[in-house]
């Protein structure tokens, strides 16, 4: 089978989500890259270093600065009538494209993989990740999206593909329009490949205490911060540092819920955690039932206890 | 300006899904079903929108006819007529986006607002669909909407922050969380509700074929996590970390 690998970039740099993208297409077949963009030579070379790629296709056009997807599904669409499958990441750009590549291919996407079982069957999270389901496919094509966190990352080195440049000609911007992006500058690591995250709920109270009492313990701990949707919702962060079934799907070697309770809809995006630990004042929050280490009390007095102490 | 947004009765997010022994799906008998969480904010929406030029809101739902019900809330709220395909066996997305786009052919919105996932399935497919069918621009996981006569205007939330995108009309768009807070339907409004219109239809109807691409072999519950254990302070803790590496 013939693979084709959305590739995630910023016109800089490969996003690390690809390369987890690369291993599970590599359990179906011969993996080639799409590196569609403006200006696009730096990611193609550096994504023809990922271990097992076979071609790194390009496509470079001003239409394609911003990955939309009416722009670019198009131009994936023409690419499979020499693939069997597509696969991206599932990231808000991935699931914003692969859909509409699966549709204009009258194919049902199989969405977020945790597992390539076959070539044609893969588990998958429903119900927020309460039930895996066992899915096969009887389409001839595949469209696939990728949990990051359920696959190993291919090595970003190594591999020595060829870079093949396809006609990028004929594409534009018609029926939308990219306006504008307000994308926050990270001073920390990033929450999908972070291997500590400090998270902070409702109970921070106020953007004010989210400030003062999470974040320094996340920078002792060279940690990314997340939130839950309450945190969120009530402005005390950005809503990209959701953690949940509808957020962020995480899974870092430690994760620190302070005063998160536990919903299912958080747990769903952060229970593949390693080492799970919670602090909250309610000894009987639904947290301690998957926590490995819990403490119970006053965030305001532990955290910076914590912090102070580490 | 008419809009039309697709509504799907899914388990009420309140309720833990329990997987049944047999392992063919999750266990939906005697269990709250609702509105999918996100469709309710398209419906919102759609409401709010008629202050800026929308004139007529169909909410349409395919599936089993207690979807019926789902259709009755989105007329209470404010929606001012339905349409329900009735389909007993599981309609995947692809073929819902299919029946969509025969409605939208028939009915001509200049709007579709959607969930950006149903919680069940939480497939995150049927709106991008739907507009590559259609051939028209999508707005995905939007938290703000603004709309002109010729255009709207969508913020969406992406990895990293946000995104704001034009599309003209017609338009795709998908609701994130954040767009809006829905109302909570007044008993006059679910009285009068009961006689608004709600059509009913068939896939066949549409001339759709919805024999789903997918089967489904197995569903079963995941790996459990047990609770571990409580320290009882924070020096017990910072020694666990340091155990762990996790600090020096
Ligand atoms: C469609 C849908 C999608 C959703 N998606 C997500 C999602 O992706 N991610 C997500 O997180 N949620 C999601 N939710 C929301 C989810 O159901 C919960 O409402 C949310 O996770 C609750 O956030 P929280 O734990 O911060 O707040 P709460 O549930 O209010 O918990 C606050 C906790 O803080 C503790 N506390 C209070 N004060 C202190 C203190 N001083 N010290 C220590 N502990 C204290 C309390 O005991 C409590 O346990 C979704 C909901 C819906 C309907
Ligand atoms: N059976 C259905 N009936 C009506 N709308 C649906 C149905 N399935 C999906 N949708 C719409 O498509 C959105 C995304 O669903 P999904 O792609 O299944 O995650 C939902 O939030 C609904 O707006």
């Amino acid at each position: 089978m013939k693979t084709l690998v959305w590739v995630e970039h910023d016109g800089k740099t490969v996003k690390d989500a690809t390369l987890a993208v690369v291993t599970a297409a590599t359990k179906l077949g011969e993996v080639d890259l799409l590196v569609a963009g403006s200006g696009v030579d730096a990611v193609a070379a550096e994504a023809a270093k990922i271990a097992g790629v076979s071609t790194v296709l390009t496509a470079d056009n001003a239409a394609l600065e911003h990955p939309l997807a009416e722009t670019v599904a198009p131009l994936i669409v023409k690419l499979m009538s020499d693939h069997d499958a597509f696969l991206a990441p599932a990231t808000s750009n991935g699931k914003n494209i692969a859909p509409r590549v699966a549709a204009l291919l009258d194919v049902m996407q199989i969405s977020d993989i945790l597992s390539v079982e076959s070539e044609d069957t893969f588990t998958r999270p429903i119900y927020a990740g309460n039930a895996i389901a066992t899915v096969q496919t009887k389409d001839a094509k595949k469209v696939i999206t990728v949990r990051g966190t359920a696959f190993e990352k291919a090595a970003a080195e190594g591999g020595s593909a060829k870079i093949v440049s396809t006609d990028g000609a004929g594409l534009e911007q018609s029926v939308s329009t990219y306006v504008g992006s307000e994308i926050a500058k990270l001073e920390r690591p990033e929450l999908t490949s972070a291997k500590v995250i400090v998270s902070g709920g409702r109970a921070l109270a106020s953007s004010e205490n989210f400030h003062a009492v999470i974040e320094p313990l996340a920078d002792k701990l060279g940690a990314a911060v997340g939130a839950s949707r309450a945190a969120v919702d009530a402005g005390y962060v950005p809503n990209d540092y959701q953690v949940g079934q509808t957020g962020k799907i995480v899974a870092p070697e430690v994760y620190m819920a302070i005063g998160i309770s536990g919903a299912i809809q958080h747990l769903a995006g952060m229970k593949d955690s390693k080492t799970i630990i919670a602090i909250n004042k309610d000894e009987d929050a639904p947290i301690f039932q998957v926590a490995d280490i819990g403490l119970v009390g006053d965030l305001f007095k532990i955290v910076p206890e914590l912090t102070s102490k580490l | 300006m008419k809009v039309l947004v697709p509504v799907k009765r899914v388990l009420d997010y309140n309720v833990k899904p329990r997987v049944k022994a047999d392992g063919t799906g999750v266990d939906l008998a005697n269990v709250k079903m609702s509105m999918n969480p996100f469709d309710e904010i398209a419906v919102e929406e759609a409401i709010r929108l008629k202050d800026k030029g929308v004139t007529e809101i169909v909410a349409v739902s395919i599936g089993e006819a207690k979807s019926q019900e789902t259709l009755r809330t989105a007329l209470a709220m404010g929606a001012d007529r339905a349409i329900l395909v009735v389909s007993d066996e599981k309609v995947e997305p692809l073929g819902v986006a299919k029946l969509l786009k025969a409605i939208v052919d028939a009915e001509k919105p200049d709007l579709v607002i959607l969930g950006k996932q149903a919680i069940d399935d939480d497939n995150n497919q049927t709106g991008q669909m739907l507009a590559g069918l259609l051939g028209v621009g999508q707005a995905t996981f939007a938290s703000k909407v603004e709309l002109t006569s010729d255009s709207v205007t969508v913020t969406r939330e992406v990895d990293g922050g946000s995104e704001t995108e034009k599309l003209s009309l017609p338009a795709i768009i998908t609701t994130d969380l954040r767009l809006n807070e829905p109302r909570y339907a007044s008993l006059p409004n679910i009285m009068k509700a009961k006689s608004k219109p709600l059509d009913q239809k068939t896939p066949a109807d549409y001339g759709v074929d919805v024999t789903p691409r997918l089967t489904t072999l197995k569903v079963v519950e995941p790996p459990k996590r047990t609770a571990g254990v409580k320290v009882a302070d924070v020096d017990e803790l910072v020694a666990k970390l340091k155990a762990m590496g996790v600090a020096k």
